[in-house]
């Protein structure tokens, strides 16, 4: 089957290019670019609108294993399939956690109900308890893309160089919290004047810059590879920076929350708002933002972490931390879009071809011989959401009634149309 | 003889002819063991103490068994279970013994530097049999005598040193005696149980033990202790086995002719096949154990030369106390 997407607005992010154009798929594959359309192809007339490749979005909760009744492979696959994300990176912080080859042999199967391509991240150690390493080349023999904790940090600082030591041997990619444990502990706010007025536990933003001190400290001991999930306020970059000057082997990510949110947006405490790191000061958000365009953030993810209404009907520090993203991830990163901090191809850079790279995948690109992983979208359509159409198990979106811009009108994992 | 040191602390301090002279009369033992009737006068009149402050069986009885050979008075002590569990400390235990007026120590203690330093508190000759993760000299010189014994020749040798080298005194001081010797060293093992800066004692560091054996004449895995295996250095003994276990597989890569040796004791499916340690066309690990006696008899026999001519001259000189 070939597939002629006539008439689009191309977003490049390899190229770094956004103009008119026309692509060709051809057996799942982007044959060629700005060709005529074969004889025998479908032709797809975008319009004008944009074209780009599929986000690869990394740090997906799926509530397989243990709760499913948050979200399944299907629900999570079709949500989606309907943002525009055409990979999932699945984290390990499931009940039991994905810590040995055999519960990634499960899951990985469990994914076949998905609609989108995944790929697995396991736990760094056994039960994600920070006291023993995980099988890590049996692991990436089954498939781990990727060996993290989640949130948890590995107090262990001996443990964790060790970690990243073994993990060498196997060019194996290891994703860190930066936090320091006992300092964030306990914390469901960003220490300042909202988290005071409000009486609500607080962690210094330093604690950002102390646990991302320490892991790349370790990173220059082991000469592992390191990507840390989310660095989210301006104090860390320096360390950051320093390290990429050095030579490490470090890139860095950032949810597409602490991109578009502030700290005063949790309001009345409205626990949909509670996340880990917490919402910065708007300053922050501000200084990530250009951390993006500047290329010093690699990766802009949703980390959806679907959680039941009873885990948020509770008071705010006491309500469990995450939001879903998967359908809102490009929704809210065309704010940045449209406010102007960033331009699209930037955006693809972060949302797809920098984490395919990293994570050593084929996707992210729309060159010729890539896989036809695409997303088609309406940058200017204006909505409102509304949670409860959202395609995920769980409905906490802190962008529940929020004004948008920006409709996905297809996606296509492999040439395949998965949704629109 | 060119042996003329007072201890055997280490490798460290021993030229390549010492290790050659004590491999020579190491030999001469080795056929003596092999008789009925296996005895020398070499220690006769002497008293020998092994002192393991750390639990040993088959090190222990070499030893014992090299001492009772030679016709010393062997006394064993179990450190474990004695005056160190009251509070007495490694010095003041030294000295009640010296007391005793013994003429060779044998020691093993899991402090590095113990032996040492016990070393310089008496006046009878000390044999290092093992402290902490720093030496363990009769090991290597037994490892050497099987080499040499095997492929007649103890030089220019490609020796795969494999496993836990970080935490092991055997590692330590095998490679110190072969690196002497002028061998090709490789360490193999994963990057957590390498001691740091392993390239510059001259070896070459692999983590692929493919890589490690190929073309290797010797293959020397070592020990995995038990508490090593619990996810602080490595994730799991199964882990362990599918990358550095030695197994046909992974033999096959080294030369046809290679030898495999294990200083025992041997946790058979976790560092070594089964079938491999009893192959007896590759494994030489039987013959390291009969090679450890006359080897050990040997030392004994050139520290108790040294003892006696040092006492000789110190009579003569009047200084002898």
């Amino acid at each position: 089957m070939i597939l002629h997407f006539d008439n689009a607005r191309l977003i490049d992010p390899e190229t770094g290019t956004d103009g008119p154009g026309s692509l060709t798929v051809q057996d799942g594959f982007i044959a060629a670019r700005d060709a005529d359309a074969p004889s025998d192809a479908t032709v797809i007339d975008c319009n004008g609108r944009c074209l780009a490749p599929g986000i690869v979005d990394w740090g997906v909760k799926v509530g397989e294993p243990g709760e499913r009744h948050k979200e399944s492979y299907t629900s999570a696959g079709r949500a989606a399939a309907a943002g525009g994300v055409t990979t999932m990176i699945v984290r390990p912080d499931t009940a039991p956690p994905i810590d040995n080859p055999e519960s990634l042999d499960f899951v990985a199967k469990r994914a076949l109900d998905s609609i989108v391509r995944v790929r697995h991240m396991a736990s760094l150690t056994k039960s994600r308890e920070g006291r023993e390493m995980v099988e890590m080349a049996f692991l990436c023999d089954a498939g781990a893309v990727a060996f993290t904790d989640g949130v948890r940090v590995v107090p262990d600082a001996k443990l964790f160089g060790r970690c990243m030591t073994y993990a060498r041997g196997l060019g194996a990619l290891i994703v860190g919290h930066p936090q320091e444990p006992n300092l964030s502990r306990g914390a469901a706010a960003t220490k300042g004047k909202f988290a005071s007025l409000y009486g609500i536990a607080d962690v210094s933003p330093v604690a950002e810059l102390m646990g991302l001190e320490r892991d790349l400290a370790l990173v220059a001991m082991s000469g592992g590879r390191y990507h840390a999930d989310q660095i989210t306020t301006a104090g860390a970059l320096p360390a950051l920076r320093r390290a990429r000057a050095g030579g490490l082997d470090v890139t860095a990510g950032i949810s597409i929350h602490h991109l578009t949110l502030n700290e005063f947006d949790v309001g009345g405490y409205r626990t949909f708002f509670r996340f880990t790191p917490p919402l910065r000061a708007e300053d922050d958000r501000l200084a990530m933002v250009q951390a993006v365009a500047d290329g010093e953030i690699d990766v802009i993810a949703s980390f959806h972490t679907p959680q039941d209404e009873e885990s948020k009907r509770l008071p705010f520090a006491e309500a469990a931390p995450g939001a879903v993203g998967l359908q809102t991830l490009l929704p809210a990163a065309l704010r940045l879009y449209h406010q102007g901090g960033l331009t699209l191809p930037q955006l693809f850079r972060a949302m797809s071809l920098n984490p395919a790279r990293r994570l050593g995948l084929d996707g992210g690109r729309l060159a010729v011989d890539a896989p036809a992983d695409l997303v088609l979208f309406d940058a200017d359509a204006p909505f409102v959401l509304d949670r409860f159409t959202l395609l995920s198990k769980s409905k906490n979106t802190p962008f529940d009634g929020a004004r948008m811009q920006g409709r996905v009108l297809g996606t296509w994992v492999g040439g395949e149309r998965v949704f629109g | 003889m060119t042996f003329r040191a007072r201890h055997l602390l280490g490798i460290e301090p021993l030229s390549p002819p010492e290790i050659t002279s004590i491999l020579d009369l190491a030999d001469s033992y080795v056929d003596l063991n092999r008789r009925t009737i296996k005895h020398s006068d070499a220690l006769s009149g002497m008293t020998q103490i092994n002192m393991f402050f750390e639990n040993s069986t088959r090190t222990q009885s070499s030893f014992e068994l090299a001492g009772k050979r030679l016709g010393a008075d062997v006394m064993n002590m179990s450190m474990q279970t004695s005056s160190v569990k009251k509070g007495e400390t490694l010095i003041d235990t030294a000295l009640t013994l010296n007391a005793m007026r013994p003429d060779l120590l044998v020691v093993r203690h899991p402090s590095s530097g113990a032996v040492n330093l016990l070393a310089e508190k008496v006046n009878c000759a000390v044999l290092n049999a093992g402290d902490g993760r720093h030496e363990h000299p009769t090991q290597a010189l037994l490892d050497a005598l099987t080499i040499r014994r095997a492929k007649d020749r103890l030089h220019r040798l490609t020796v795969a040193i494999c496993g836990d080298i970080a935490h092991s005194r055997v590692a330590r001081s095998n490679l110190i005696l072969l690196g002497k010797m002028e061998n090709r060293i490789r360490l193999v093992g994963p990057a957590t149980l390498m001691p740091a800066g392993a390239a510059e004692f001259g070896c070459e560091i692999y983590e692929d033990m493919r890589e490690g054996l190929k073309d290797a004449d010797v293959v020397m895995m070592l020990r995995l202790q038990k508490e090593r295996m619990d996810g602080g250095f490595i994730p799991s003994e199964r882990e362990y086995y599918h990358r550095w276990g030695l197994d046909a597989d992974k033999l096959a890569h080294a030369k046809p002719d290679a030898i495999v040796m294990h200083p025992g004791p041997m946790n058979r499916g976790v560092e070594i096949d089964g079938t491999i340690a009893d192959d007896i066309n590759r494994s030489v690990i039987q013959d390291q154990v009969e090679m450890g006696v006359a080897v050990r008899m040997a030392a004994m026999d050139l520290l108790a030369r040294n003892l006696r001519a040092e006492r000789g001259r110190a009579l003569a000189e009047g200084t002898y106390v």
